[in-house]
């Protein structure tokens, strides 16, 4: 709505329209994994993937069904300690830190690290205490007016507030499935955080939500370090600078989008990016 | 190539016709598993109808009782007391209170019953009655509700006021027809003079049916059964339910929280959760056994306390509430819990903040489910000391008391068959009405919460 002729999303998939390379800033490694490995009980999930995302840009993880896409996304915030039996080895740092640091609480890295699920999943109480819930818990905000001007100030960067200004009382389980995205994408944003981990948060909506929430994403690019896992090479092509290709738990290719898409050097990327496999 | 064809036609048109005739098969099957389903359901609901209509028809009418409009003249001369003591200037409170005291015991020497017999064979109804008998025909609680009237109002002796008096329980029966009347005088309850004379104030419209409220008021009695009332076991059961809501509502819900959202999945917490889903299974009796041996004998609890009662049930409903209050937090969607971390919930704010509140309906009706279980359960408290004949309603949870389940018991077992038995069922008719109010609060407050939800 908000976005520019350029980052306008083709809403057909037929072409790939790989976006424009990222700023400069996105030279600068802001997360980084080295020789990451997940295990659920005794089926290892995700072998030896080692790589470098760079800041205020957004990479898109993509790959087949089941290649562990996903939970290496949920590496980041550490949503794997909480799957019974899930063990992940390896070392991962934000901005140097490393996250599983027992000095480190999980409360705070997901402070720091965002999270935006595949199906939209608002707090089933209103809109303004779906984005103000965050902010209160970290202690982010003392008075009304502050966290009047934050549910705001939020809901206009996730592009929400025209739609539900005047309903703010209303549940946040009453919009629309898009809405309810952008909802989400508001609350997560309300916290401060560095880093945005979007797990296919398009996958339950409909073409024109779709097109809305990447809009959204590219205007987020500016402030937030956005990884996204997309099961639709069109909008990791659309959205991201950066693609890392998975499959069957290992990372294959990662490099500029437009090189994964357009001259990929592994020949499995170009099988599943021409359709051959996934 | 039409040969061809037209095998492939007949082909097709077998197939057909085998579908079909499997059709009916299942149609058939389909049509008979419904029309069992719904006579089962049919003969579910003609037992419902049988027992409630049996209950209501039996119970009802022990709500209305039969009294006699008594013209009682408080007559000095049997009334032969003092006057009320006053308290004098200068006389100190305790000297008063004993000068009190004397002049009530005086009041209950007082034959009161030489009033009600008077009262009766005055009453009109032109036959001869023998005192005895005159007496037989009112409730022997009369002679207290008599003696009351003077205590508050000394004024009172030597006027004639209208009292109400109830029928006692012969007098009761006899009036409802429940007795044959075809019976010879040698085995009829009542002498002939009484019998006689309830006929002939029914008639005169002295002996009427009211509304029997003293079953709320009053507590047991065994002396004077046409006043026994529920009152005492109801406060029983009152005490007992306020013991297992402080106690089995929050234990239960902790524990249930606990072991779903915070307890390591171990060899320690399984064991556990089977035992909790055994204790489920054991028969109540066996918890009275257990709270006898261990409230009574170990911590010396006093015999047929509710607090006993309240803590026998309370262990009889924990398992009730777990399981209840496990399973509606396992059915919180997991987006719910992902949504509340991954914006850096802390575990215990993901669940006060996010699960309770979703779960509360839930909770609440497995709460009230295993409170009105525990307020009918019967078989734990006859171990407790709780069928003791108790005729008074207790002050506190420590107190001696009855409860309404061991009251029906108790009443069903009395000797005096002919009335109890319609007592019994109207203490049943409680019984069974707290229960459908606990029920239907239960209902009301699920649709309520799910609604604002």
């Amino acid at each position: 709505m908000n976005a520019t002729p350029e980052s306008r999303a083709p809403l057909s998939g037929s072409r790939i329209r790989p976006s424009a390379p990222a700023s400069v800033a996105s030279s600068v490694s802001r997360i980084s994994a080295r020789d990451v490995t997940v295990h659920y009980g005794p089926k290892q999930a995700i072998f030896d993937v080692s790589i470098e995302i760079p800041e205020k840009s957004v990479t898109a993880f993509i790959g087949p069904s089941g290649c562990g896409k996903s939970t290496f996304l949920r590496c980041f915030n550490r949503m794997n300690d909480t799957i019974e039996g899930c063990k992940v080895g390896g070392l991962i740092t934000i901005d140097g830190d490393d996250i599983h640091d027992p000095s480190l609480d999980v409360v705070e890295l997901r402070a720091r690290v965002g999270m935006v699920f595949q199906k939209p999943n608002p707090f089933p109480k209103s809109i303004y205490d779906n984005i103000a819930y965050g902010p209160r818990i970290h202690g982010l905000v003392k008075t009304k007016a502050e966290t009047d001007d934050l549910v705001e100030s939020s809901l206009k960067k996730a592009g929400l507030w025209k739609e539900v200004a005047d309903r703010l009382d209303a549940p946040g389980t009453g919009l629309s499935g898009g809405q309810q995205q952008r909802l989400c994408i508001a609350r997560t944003i309300a916290t401060g955080p560095e880093v945005i981990l979007m797990d296919e948060p398009c996958s339950a909506l409909d073409p024109i939500a779709t097109s809305i929430v990447e809009d959204l994403i590219h205007e987020l690019r500016a402030q937030y370090t956005i990884i996204i896992v997309t099961h639709s090479m069109q909008q990791a092509a659309r959205v991201s600078q950066k693609t890392a290709f998975f499959h069957l738990g290992k990372l294959i290719e990662y490099g500029e989008t437009e090189q994964i898409f357009v001259n990929p050097k592994e020949k499995q990327t170009e099988a599943y990016i021409t359709g051959r496999i996934g | 190539m039409t040969e061809i064809l037209e095998t492939e036609a007949a082909a097709n048109d077998r197939r057909r016709a085998q579908v079909r005739k499997s059709l009916a098969r299942r149609n058939g099957a389909e049509t008979r598993f419904k029309l069992l389903g719904l006579a089962s359901v049919l003969a579910a609901m003609a037992f419902v109808a049988v027992l409630f209509g049996n209950i209501l028809m039996k119970g009802v009418p022990a709500f209305w009782q039969y009294n006699l409009d008594a013209e009682v003249f408080f007559d000095p001369a049997v009334i032969n007391v003092p006057e009320r003591p006053v308290q004098q200037p200068g006389q100190s409170a305790a000297d008063f209170q004993a000068e009190m005291l004397a002049w009530q015991r005086r009041l209950a020497l007082v034959n009161w019953n030489r009033l009600i017999t008077a009262s009766v064979q005055g009453a009109g109804a032109g036959v001869e009655i023998d005192d005895r008998s005159a007496v037989s025909v009112i409730d022997s609680g009369a002679r207290f509700v008599l003696r009351d009237m003077v205590a508050a109002d000394p004024a009172l002796i030597g006027q004639t006021r209208t009292v109400r008096l109830l029928l006692s329980a012969d007098g009761d029966n006899w009036a409802k027809g429940k007795l044959s009347r075809d019976l010879p005088d040698s085995r009829q309850q009542l002498s002939r003079p009484a019998r006689d004379t309830i006929d002939a104030l029914i008639a005169s419209g002295a002996v009427h049916r009211s509304f029997a409220w003293h079953i709320f008021t009053n507590v047991d009695s065994r002396a004077s059964p046409a006043s026994a009332g529920l009152a005492g076991a109801f406060m029983g059961s009152f005490y007992m339910m306020l013991v297992v809501i402080l106690l089995a509502v929050p234990v239960g819900v902790a524990s249930a929280l606990y072991l779903e959202e915070f307890a390591p999945k171990n060899r320690i917490t399984d064991l556990i959760e089977v035992n909790i889903n055994n204790l489920a299974a054991v028969p109540s009796i066996v918890f009275g056994l257990l709270g006898a041996a261990v409230f009574i004998n170990i911590f010396h609890l006093p015999l047929s306390a509710p607090l006993v009662g309240g803590l026998v049930l309370t262990l009889m409903t924990l398992p009730t509430i777990i399981i209840a209050t496990r399973s509606a937090l396992r059915a919180v969607p997991p987006s719910l819990r992902q949504a509340a971390l991954g914006i850096g919930a802390s575990k215990m704010q993901m669940v006060f903040h996010h699960v309770l509140p979703v779960t509360f309906p839930g909770i609440l009706t497995a709460s009230i489910i295993g409170v009105a279980q525990a307020l009918g359960e019967t078989a734990p408290l006859l171990l407790i000391g709780m069928n003791a004949f108790v005729a008074n309603i207790p002050a506190t949870p420590l107190d001696q008391s009855a409860a309404l389940p061991v009251q029906v018991y108790l009443w069903q077992g009395n000797e005096n068959r002919n009335f109890f038995e319609e007592r019994t069922f109207a203490a049943i008719i409680v019984l069974l009405g707290l229960m459908i109010l606990l029920n239907a609060l239960a209902i009301w407050l699920r649709t309520r919460l799910e609604r604002k939800a």
